[in-house]
């Protein structure tokens, strides 16, 4: 019996390596043939085949957004690509630019999570013929290589409109008389204590202030993008503190269910809750990743060179926002935001107008932001100019840090 | 009493088989890693629309790229990824050895790193290159040869558990290097990499040190183990303390020695990883490999040799159903799934190698 099973084991094990043999004969030969009908084709239009770095997988709100972008615009634009998922910000990156391009053959790499970039700079400086780009990244404008670039959108125009429909909420609450105008308080729940949130949380306080003059802000930060507890716990403690509208600046659902068990209203961020949150979800505002992977992808095929720092825009349809909720929302709001959407776009409104704000009660007319990286972030570039803070103009990232007047910071968390 | 027994004779019994020849247990080892192979392809085959040789194809592309146009990047890469994890689980080996339950590879390696980040950042700019490398490689088997006798010594003294001592101590090394990250890397939580102070690459190649390093150190081990005095200690003290005791091997400094060595070890490997290839540090810089290890160095027998195979084996496995599971947008876990699956066959097959399984209706055993 013994022997019977041991015979069995051996023929299996044949029978598989020699399957393994012929497997890896035929692809050899698939491949030699792939790669000469590129080198034919290669005429006026380039072939392109994109290579996707994600931090996370599509269990993470922020990789899902990047996720769902790329399949959408690689279908759009009828083009090709691979991916890889998982990839911490490591050495890890550079392999995986490293396998795109060597073995799926891909000729645009996108990353996108902050932290890559200086490993993919790395694969960028080996491979010049191949055009590398980088989300959320601050690099590429001090850089050498032309093949490297970063790209991020004017989100803050996106959580501007946000802030409007809440400051409308608040004007709701305050005419129904459940609150009094200096009761006007909001709740804000931020990841870290850096440009990009406090870029994202003032431009929130400044368009809800733009329609109930009177509102203040709290904020709290967790210290992660992504811990649903101490989220949900940060939401709760500002409720406790007497903040009657909550926002917050991280990936998980812990301040949007927070929200919906005290009954407090929530504007929320990186997609719609309303599912989870019919009561109180008002609207949320999001990036769209899929206008600038089209662009990357024409720039490629018809050779132009991809923009070093590009931001994309309400006009160019990367900075969205959901359906507003009617149950919810104050009346009249998805009207008012398409109001306040004309005049940003036509450039009646500045979001960072120095008019409408003060830092320690006067206002300002000159700021030295932190625009070029380096390891003791030197201020180097003045931002405000022509009666407003230049957000994302001299790069792509933000960089507005002004702790304004109006925002108290509950606490502080640097990572 | 026999009859009694007679009486209860359990459905089966193990029973410890010594008539396999060694080509034989080898020949079940590869039929198990064959059927594990194959039952990782039909679950890919269910759960993607690819045959099962496109599956094995996808697989082999990830581990070895295209290799046969002479494009060798994937395969230093694979060898970059066994280097390290072999060299944590050689780090574990003389522990193990010891029955000394060593748990802290990741922790261990942590604090190597981070000794490494330290010299990188403040002493970068002021050493000259050969020195900078010789304090990095001091200073991190130190770090890591600290990590571990801290519990050794509570072992050898006052005979703490030494499991939990070493798995609480990676947290310890876990927060102090997020504390650090927060110090250097300024409000982006993140520290660029340094240019100071990287090992060196010969030809152009960024992994050959790591993978030179740890090939010299697999000898390392298994000479340490097999051949020398020390490694002769260890094997008394695993096998039994009061035999040790009995004929005069000091067990307290064998338990304290033996873990600065395998400390130091990790620390190497902490060094590999921080001046060898990231240049960097961040809490997830080991990323879970020191547990890995803690399997690798069991199925290895503790024989360095074996492990070198095992590890192969399993990087094999995770860059390859790493890129089935990219290529076909399966979730990541797809990879880890598929690691597990092989893993317990392998572990079933050792146990049928060694033991045998007698049901309870052959009439010999009633007679025996």
């Amino acid at each position: 019996m013994k022997k019977v099973f041991k015979v069995l084991a051996l023929v299996l094990a044949l029978s598989m390596v020699v399957a393994f043999a012929a497997c890896t004969g035929n692809t050899t030969n698939e491949t030699t043939t792939a790669a000469d009908n590129e080198e034919t084709t290669a005429g006026e239009v380039v072939e392109v085949k994109v290579g996707f770095i994600f931090l996370h997988d599509e269990q993470s709100t922020y990789d899902k957004n990047f996720m769902d972008a790329a399949k959408a615009a690689c279908e759009t634009m009828g083009v090709e690509y691979a991916q890889k998922t998982q990839i911490p910000e490591s050495n890890a990156c550079y392999d995986a630019a490293v396998e795109l391009i060597e073995v799926d053959g891909c000729n645009v790499i996108f990353a996108d999570s902050f932290g890559h970039e200086a490993f993919l700079m790395q694969a960028a400086e080996q491979y010049p013929d191949v055009e590398f780009c980088h989300a959320t990244g601050t690099q590429a404008h001090t850089s050498e290589l032309k093949n490297f670039h970063n790209a991020f959108a004017s989100i803050y125009e996106g959580r501007y409109l946000a802030g409007v429909a809440a400051g409308m909420k608040l004007n709701e609450m305050i005419e129904a008389g459940s609150i009094t105008a200096e009761e006007a308080k909001m709740g804000y729940v931020g990841a870290f204590t850096f440009a990009e949130v406090i870029s994202g949380y003032t431009s929130f306080y400044l368009g809800a202030k733009s329609v109930c003059p009177t509102v203040t802000m709290d904020v709290k930060f967790t210290g992660s993008w992504y811990d649903e507890q101490l989220e949900k716990e940060a939401a709760q403690a500002l409720i406790n503190g007497g903040c009657v509208l909550i926002s917050q600046h991280a990936d998980s659902m812990g301040a949007p269910t927070a929200c919906e068990t005290a009954g407090v209203p929530n504007v929320s961020y990186n997609g719609s809750t309303i599912a989870a949150c019919p009561n109180t979800f008002i609207v949320s505002s999001r990036i769209n990743w899929a206008p600038y992977f089209e662009y990357m992808i024409e720039c490629v095929q018809t050779g132009k060179a991809i923009d070093t720092d590009w931001t994309g825009t309400i006009e160019t349809g990367s900075v969205v926002l959901t359906e507003v909720n009617e149950a919810a929302a104050a009346e009249g709001t998805a009207a008012k935001i398409e109001e306040v959407k004309a005049k940003l776009l036509d450039g009646s409104i500045k979001v960072f107008d120095t008019a409408t704000f003060t830092k320690g009660g006067e206002t300002l007319t000159s700021y030295p932001a932190d625009v070029d990286t380096d390891d003791k972030f030197t201020p180097d570039t003045e931002a405000i100019a022509d009666g407003y803070f230049h957000e994302s103009e001299y790069r792509s990232a933000p960089y507005f840090d002004i702790q304004i007047d109006g925002i108290t910071l509950l606490d502080t968390n640097f990572g | 009493m026999a009859k009694v027994k007679h009486h209860r004779e359990p459905l089966f019994h193990i029973v410890k088989r010594d008539d396999m020849v060694w080509w034989q247990a080898w020949l079940v080892r590869i039929a198990t890693i064959v059927i594990s192979v194959f039952l990782m392809g039909l679950l890919s085959k269910m759960l993607t629309e690819k045959s099962l040789l496109e599956t094995f194809e996808i697989m082999y592309r990830g581990v070895f790229g295209r290799i046969e146009t002479g494009s060798t990047v994937m395969l230093w890469k694979y060898l970059q990824e066994i280097a390290i994890l072999l060299c944590l689980a050689l780090a574990l080996t003389p522990a193990f050895k010891m029955k000394f339950w060593n748990c802290g590879a990741e922790g261990q390696a942590l604090i190597g790193g981070f000794a490494s980040m330290i010299c990188m950042i403040e002493l970068g700019k002021t050493l000259s290159y050969p020195v900078l490398l010789a304090v990095i490689a001091v200073t991190s088997m130190l770090a890591g040869a600290l990590w571990g006798l801290i519990p050794a010594v509570f072992k050898a003294l006052f005979n703490t558990n030494e499991t939990l001592f070493t798995l609480m101590m990676n947290y310890i090394a876990t927060q102090i290097i997020a504390y650090y990250v927060y110090l250097k890397g300024g409000g982006s939580n993140i520290i660029q990499p340094v240019a100071e102070g990287n090992l060196p690459t010969i030809g152009g190649n960024r992994y050959l040190v790591n993978i030179l390093v740890v090939a010299l150190l697999t000898v390392f081990v298994y000479v340490y183990l097999k051949y020398s005095k020390h490694g002769y200690e260890i094997s008394v003290v695993g096998e039994s303390q009061n035999t040790a005791r009995y004929i005069g091997i000091n067990v307290k400094k064998v338990i304290i020695r033996t873990m600065a060595i395998s400390g130091a070890l990790c620390g190497v490997a902490g060094m590999l990883l921080v001046a060898g290839t990231d240049h960097s540090i961040n809490t997830n810089t080991v990323g879970g490999q020191g547990f890995t290890a803690i399997m690798v160095s069991w199925l290895g027998q503790f024989n360095p040799f074996i492990m070198v195979f095992m590890t192969g084996l399993i990087c094999f496995l995770r860059l390859g159903a790493g890129k089935v599971a990219d290529t076909c947008m399966l979730n990541s876990a797809f990879a880890d799934i598929v690691v597990g699956i092989v893993i317990l066959c392998v572990v079933g097959c050792e146990f049928l190698i060694r033991y045998s399984i007698k049901f309870r209706h052959g009439k010999k055993e009633v007679k025996a």
